[in-house]
């Protein structure tokens, strides 16, 4: 399933004509999806917004599953009616943040932006992602295409290095030091070898990723000033 | 040890949900060994390492001290590629050490990350690309000659390309593993492949090959095929050798490359290549170290025979490639006695040795030898003061026995193991009566 990242999903179908409204007007991307449904690919939305204001069991349970994954979890929005805040007790693990319904729609677009803002930094703390390659940096593991990629730990490191600076070009040297330390004597000729694996490993689909520069060194992904 | 390098390992093994890990390392005759441990005890053998018996591998440890210490080297932490992928097996390559925490002296891994360190402190890093030759044959049935599995010749694209596709296999199978191939084709006889390696450090490369060699057996035994790295299975065709191409460099230049001069060798080169040509003898019982080795190096198999280098005559023993584009960076030189079934870390740790001795010592190099040796009678050769290598097993210890060289890089624990290992393999193949002899004697006698 492809879904563009600043996608969020909303649950349980139908999605209400008022929520429904409110969502484009404030410019979200939004697809919506039944509660009962397993959603494997559920780390792929930027958030999702959970209405449990009329089948509130199933909403839980819902959101349990999503918690339980192994994925970074999505941040998630929930809608609850006045007389059920005593069901919010013990469950904060399970939401990031809740909106009385019915709400006012100022009220939920602000809440949701803030939510969506302070989560993406969260987020971009742990992973590092570029194209189809995402990088965990608190697991050290990485992933192209949904394939996972098998490095060692020098090339884990040449990879991220890389991969959080794209579009610039490094001189071996600089690659050698910052990646490696000063105290490394292999030569610049290391960062060559290990490039060389990196692109193999990557495959052949993304080797392409980390471009030779001519006598200069190497860069990551496309250059800013490429058409 | 360095604390992200072991918490990666160690985030490894959780997150790919690895069941198996693979401590690997290499006796003094080269043969690969594992132990495995699970992933419960990762954490320990990293700190701690992970105790074993010592004596009950070739060339360890007497067996009054028997206890040894394998430490994992986290660097060299990779998933293996073949196996259930349900099942993830990772390996590490290990140094062995005595149970109080000093380098075990039978450990060939550490002889050579002695002789690199070595080279770094004369500002040097050393180089190595192996061309590896090997066989393919069917399954062998006891008592009987070994069967290729094809009759391909030089480069040839076979019909029924079987051997093609166990090729690309084992590529495939090398370069998720980080080994980058260069080339690879069919070899001049039946069966025998060719892989070439791409350069890296020398302690890279040794752990490359003991690898490769794993890969090759494993991708051909899941498709029914038996690889070999016998140095000369077959009678009558060309043996398996492994040409390691050698440079230095001193930082990123390449300390064999002189623009000024007309072979475009420095004078580190020259010197580096007497180095091995004088001693190439002393260090050929390591390089070649099976009975059966001495039968590849004979005159008529594109195997060298005699001490001698040349730009491009493949007869001699040292090769000079002619660098493509003359880049600076590919100028090499590439020796050709060593065969597969050696052990990479010592013999590199030997021609490093040699070489490095060569340099220091400010060795001159004999003239280039253009014509092709073979055509050339042994006494014109002796007369112009062209040697040749040992002519066997038996030789080749004799020579080694005298060599303080040798001694010097080995160190004497392994020295003298080997020595005495190999002269029992000798002692053992002379009381066997051939089939040759049968042939020529029998009826004749």
């Amino acid at each position: 399933m492809s879904t563009p990242a600043d996608t969020l999903l909303v649950v349980p179908e139908p999605v209400s004509p008022d929520l429904a409204r409110t969502l484009d007007l404030g410019g979200f991307a939004w697809k919506a999806g039944a509660a009962d449904e397993p959603h494997d690919a559920d780390s792929s939305f930027a958030g999702a917004i959970v209405d449990a204001s009329v089948h509130p069991d199933a909403a839980w349970s819902f959101l349990r599953a999503v918690r339980r994954g192994d994925d970074v979890p999505i941040p998630v929005l929930l809608l609850i009616g006045g007389g059920q805040l005593d069901q919010l007790e013990h469950r904060d693990e399970l939401f990031d943040d809740f909106c009385l319904t019915p709400f006012h729609p100022a009220e939920l677009e602000a809440r949701l932006r803030h939510l969506l803002a302070s989560e993406i930094e969260v987020h971009r703390a742990d992973l590092v992602e570029y194209g189809e390659l995402t990088l965990n940096l608190e697991t050290y593991q990485a992933h192209i295409g949904g394939r996972p990629l098998d490095m060692t730990y020098m090339e884990y490191e040449l990879l991220k290095f890389l991969a959080q600076n794209p579009g610039k070009v490094f001189t071996r040297e600089i690659l050698l030091s910052r990646v490696w330390g000063y105290e490394y004597y292999g030569g610049a000729r290391t960062v060559d070898v290990h490039v060389r694996r990196l692109r193999a490993k990557l495959g052949e689909e993304h080797a392409g990723l980390i471009q030779t520069v001519r006598s200069v060194g190497y860069r990551f992904g496309q250059s800013r000033w490429d058409p | 040890m360095l604390e992200p390098h072991r918490d990666y390992v160690l985030r490894s093994v959780e997150e790919r949900g690895v069941r198996l890990i693979r401590l690997w390392f290499t006796d003094v005759l080269g043969n690969l060994k594992s132990l495995a441990i699970s992933p419960a005890e990762l954490d320990n053998a990293l700190s701690d390492g992970m105790t074993f018996d010592g004596s009950s591998i070739d060339g360890f440890s007497r067996v009054q001290e028997a206890d040894v210490l394998a430490i994992p080297d986290p660097d060299t932490f990779e998933l293996l590629p073949w196996g259930d992928p349900k099942a993830p097996e990772a390996r590490v390559f290990c140094d062995i050490h005595n149970l109080d925490g000093s380098p075990f002296a039978g450990d060939p891994r550490q002889v050579l990350q002695r002789h690199v360190q070595a080279a770094h402190d004369a500002g040097f890093t050393f180089y190595v690309a192996p061309d590896v030759e090997f066989f393919y044959f069917e399954p062998p049935q006891p008592g009987m000659p070994p069967v290729p599995i094809d009759n391909g010749g030089f480069f040839d694209l076979t019909t029924n390309d079987v051997t093609g596709d166990l090729r690309k296999q084992t590529i495939r199978t090398l370069e998720t593993m980080g080994i980058p191939v260069e080339y690879s084709f069919h070899e001049d006889a039946p069966g025998q492949q060719e892989i070439d390696l791409r350069h890296t450090d020398a302690l890279t490369m040794a752990d490359s090959v003991m690898t490769f060699r794993v890969a090759v057996r494993e991708v051909a035994a899941r498709n029914g095929v038996h690889a070999t790295f016998m140095p000369k299975p077959l009678e009558g065709v060309q043996g398996s050798g492994m040409h390691v191409h050698l440079s230095l460099f001193r930082g990123d230049e390449n300390a064999f490359f002189d623009e000024e001069d007309a072979y475009r060798l420095s004078p580190v080169a020259k010197s580096f290549m007497a180095g091995l040509l004088r001693h190439a003898a002393e260090i050929t019982a390591v390089t070649n170290q099976t009975v059966n080795s001495y039968k590849r190096l004979v005159p008529g198999f594109e195997a060298p025979v005699h001490l001698s280098w040349a730009r491009n005559n493949r007869s001699g023993l040292i090769r000079v490639p002619i660098a493509k584009r003359g880049n600076p960076l590919a100028t090499r030189v590439e020796y050709r006695s060593p065969d597969p079934a050696c052990n990479p870390y010592l013999a590199f740790s030997l021609l490093l040795a040699a070489g490095m001795r060569g340099v220091v010592e400010g060795y001159e190099l004999p003239d280039e030898a253009d014509a092709n040796l073979f055509e050339i009678d042994d006494t014109v050769l002796e007369k112009l003061g062209v040697g040749q290598l040992p002519q066997s097993l038996a030789d080749a210890l004799a020579v080694m026995e005298r060599s303080t060289l040798v001694q010097e890089a080995l160190g004497e624990h392994i020295f003298e193991w080997f020595l005495r290992n190999k002269r029992i393999e000798w002692r053992s193949y002379k009381t066997h009566v051939s089939a040759f002899e049968y042939g020529r004697y029998l009826m004749a006698l």
